[in-house]
């Protein structure tokens, strides 16, 4: 048996994707039908499902950021279900899965493109041994989420204390932090907050010093100054001069290997 | 200060030919005059009244566009350059035909102060007038220009974000399915596609219409959207029948609606609701688009998107400051957005 989890926010086009499915793979059973992201990740979680079909535009959390999520929560022992993305129009992102080997389905969804979709995922299922799975998602994530950076770094961060704008040089920033809907930066023995989506900022700061260890956090190289690995296998690091530990996330995990 | 060198030698030369002419016309005249004296003062003068008055106008905080100094200080700029084209230029004209042995030899040789005077003062403000007006006609044609750029700019864009692609294509993607599951559901979404697809298309050929009009545009609109988010996308649209004829800007409430859905009730995974109304507030009209979803949030950017600046930019053009544009923070949570339009009884 079979198992897949919608995650599309149109109820039209939710339903049009299963007929289309109960079509082309009648043996395949819909576990879960739901509307968002974080929706997506908690009854993926619950269901485990073979197959996930995720709408990269959803309200809240998209269906990459989901899938990234998802793959940062998934148990290791078990395999990773085949990830499918849907989408209506996403030049960028048509082209990105191009690239890598995750499928995608354009809607509307189209039988005859279904059905190929439908075999290559049943053969990545035949296929698919142990965590196996589970590092070639993280793999195709990280590049599909990869944030191409601009030409010409940031040099200076401004936040508003109270009623003035402190000038903070990049060079004394440590880490950067989303919180709600803020990001904290972190620099020794201090913190301020900007309204910059991470997002935002990540394009305009240098690979080279910035790492980017998790959805939310991006942390100075220089300054990490350990890393563990706690019994569940979560690794976590701590930087010099701040007292946080900061999660790393399985996306960005590849970063840290002893030489 | 930019001076653009190529220019400057085209009106010097231009400068040099008008002065030639004037010193043709003295020696036509009065055939007894030696011509190349004429010629020497001629250009002396001229040129000393070019030189003051073209290069002082970009030492002096020139109206960047016109390229003159505004007003009084452009007027005294060419007052100036002619009384020093006189002053100055007379002396090295002469200076220069003794110097070249202009001067027909044995006759002793009197400036004539006054017509010299007059010849500079009429030749100065001729050759001013040219130059000013061919600058000024110029920036006219230049100003007309970028105005037409813009305009089709705007239209270009205001078109790109109605037919943004994945809204289309997610509509599409809608109708396609209505049509196996439900085909007069589909044939009245088509309807109201065709409409939009229409009144979109049309807005920049017809400029006004009536609040009817328009918040029949809306509720197409709408009943497009509402399809697509299905149970998380209420909307109300509030006309009394008093204010159906008033007229109003093609589609000025569109991108507000545009942005309350994108910006304010997509974000949320409960979606939320839509209202639109419009009412008469102490004379003025009051058109109001409110809804229920994730707030204006950062203030410093509120207010500086596209769609926003688009309809603040097209009441300034029909209304001038008798209109405003409100964006504030709902209660308990949304954004408020009130336009706020003169209006008189018909």
């Amino acid at each position: 048996m079979t198992t897949a989890l919608i995650a599309e926010d149109e109820p039209l086009l939710a339903l049009a994707l299963r007929q289309e499915l109960a079509q082309a793979w009648p043996e395949l059973q819909v576990v879960a039908s739901v509307g968002d992201g974080e929706s997506a990740v908690r009854e993926a979680l619950a269901q485990r499902p073979d197959v996930l079909f995720f709408d990269i535009r959803m309200p809240g959390q998209g269906g990459l950021d989901a899938a990234a999520d998802l793959a940062d929560a998934w148990p290791h022992d078990t395999p990773f279900p085949a990830l499918v993305f849907v989408t209506a129009y996403d030049q960028y992102a048509v082209q990105a899965f191009e690239t890598q080997a995750v499928d995608y389905v354009l809607k509307p969804v189209q039988p005859q493109r279904l059905a190929r979709t439908v075999a290559k995922v049943k053969d990545v299922l035949a296929r698919r041994t142990g965590p196996q799975g589970l590092d070639t998602a993280v793999e195709q994530l990280r590049h599909l989420l990869a944030a191409p950076r601009a030409a010409a770094p940031l040099q200076v961060i401004q936040a508003s204390v109270g009623s003035s704008i402190r000038m903070v040089p990049i060079g004394e920033v440590l880490v950067f932090e989303a919180a709600d809907k803020y990001v904290r930066v972190l620099v020794d023995g201090h913190e301020y907050l900007i309204r910059t989506p991470l997002k935002d900022l990540l394009p305009q700061l240098d690979a080279q010093q910035f790492w980017q260890v998790h959805r939310g956090t991006v942390v100075r190289a220089t300054a990490i100054e350990s890393v563990t690995r706690d019994e569940a296998g979560k690794l976590h690091l701590t930087v010099r001069g701040r007292p946080e530990r900061l999660p790393v996330s399985r996306l960005y995990a590849h970063l840290f290997k002893a030489m | 200060m930019r001076v653009d060198w190529l220019t400057k030698l085209q009106h010097f030369l231009q400068t040099v030919a008008f002065c030639l002419a004037v010193a043709a016309i003295q020696v036509g005249f009065r055939p007894a005059t030696a011509w190349a004296p004429t010629v020497a003062f001629s250009l002396c003068i001229g040129l000393t009244t070019w030189g003051i008055v073209d290069i002082g106008r970009h030492v002096l905080p020139s109206a960047r566009e016109t390229g003159w100094p505004p007003g009084l200080k452009g007027f005294a700029l060419v007052v100036v350059g002619i009384t020093a084209g006189f002053v100055l230029g007379v002396p090295m004209g002469d200076a220069f035909s003794r110097g070249l042995g202009l001067y027909p030899a044995g006759v002793r040789v009197t400036v004539d102060y006054r017509s010299a005077f007059l010849i500079t003062l009429l030749a100065g403000m001729a050759g001013t007038y040219y130059f000013y007006s061919r600058s000024r006609s110029s920036y006219l044609e230049r100003k007309v220009g970028e105005a037409q750029q813009h305009a089709d700019e705007a239209r270009l864009k205001l078109l790109e974000t109605q037919l943004e692609p994945h809204m289309l294509f997610n509509t599409l993607a809608n109708l396609r399915v209505l049509i196996g599951v439900d085909p007069t559901r589909a044939q009245l979404m088509l309807d109201h596609m065709i409409a939009y697809l229409r009144a979109t298309l049309d807005a920049s050929r017809t400029p006004v219409h009536s609040l009817q009009q328009e918040f029949d545009r809306l509720r197409d609109y709408l009943a497009l959207m509402a399809i697509r988010m299905g149970p998380r996308l209420a909307y109300e649209l509030q006309l009394p029948d008093t204010l159906a004829q008033v007229r109003v800007p093609t589609l000025l409430l569109q991108p507000l609606v545009e942005n309350a859905i994108k910006h304010g009730l997509e974000p949320q995974v409960a979606g939320g609701r839509l209202t639109v109304s419009a009412r008469e507030d102490h004379g003025t009209l009051r058109l109001e688009v409110r809804d229920t979803g994730a707030g204006p949030g950062d203030t410093a950017t509120a207010g500086s998107g596209f769609g926003l600046e688009q309809v603040r930019e097209r009441i300034r053009t029909v209304y001038g400051p008798r209109a405003s544009l409100q964006l504030q923070a709902a209660s308990p949570t949304g954004t408020d957005v009130i336009l706020t339009l003169p209006w008189e009884h018909a």
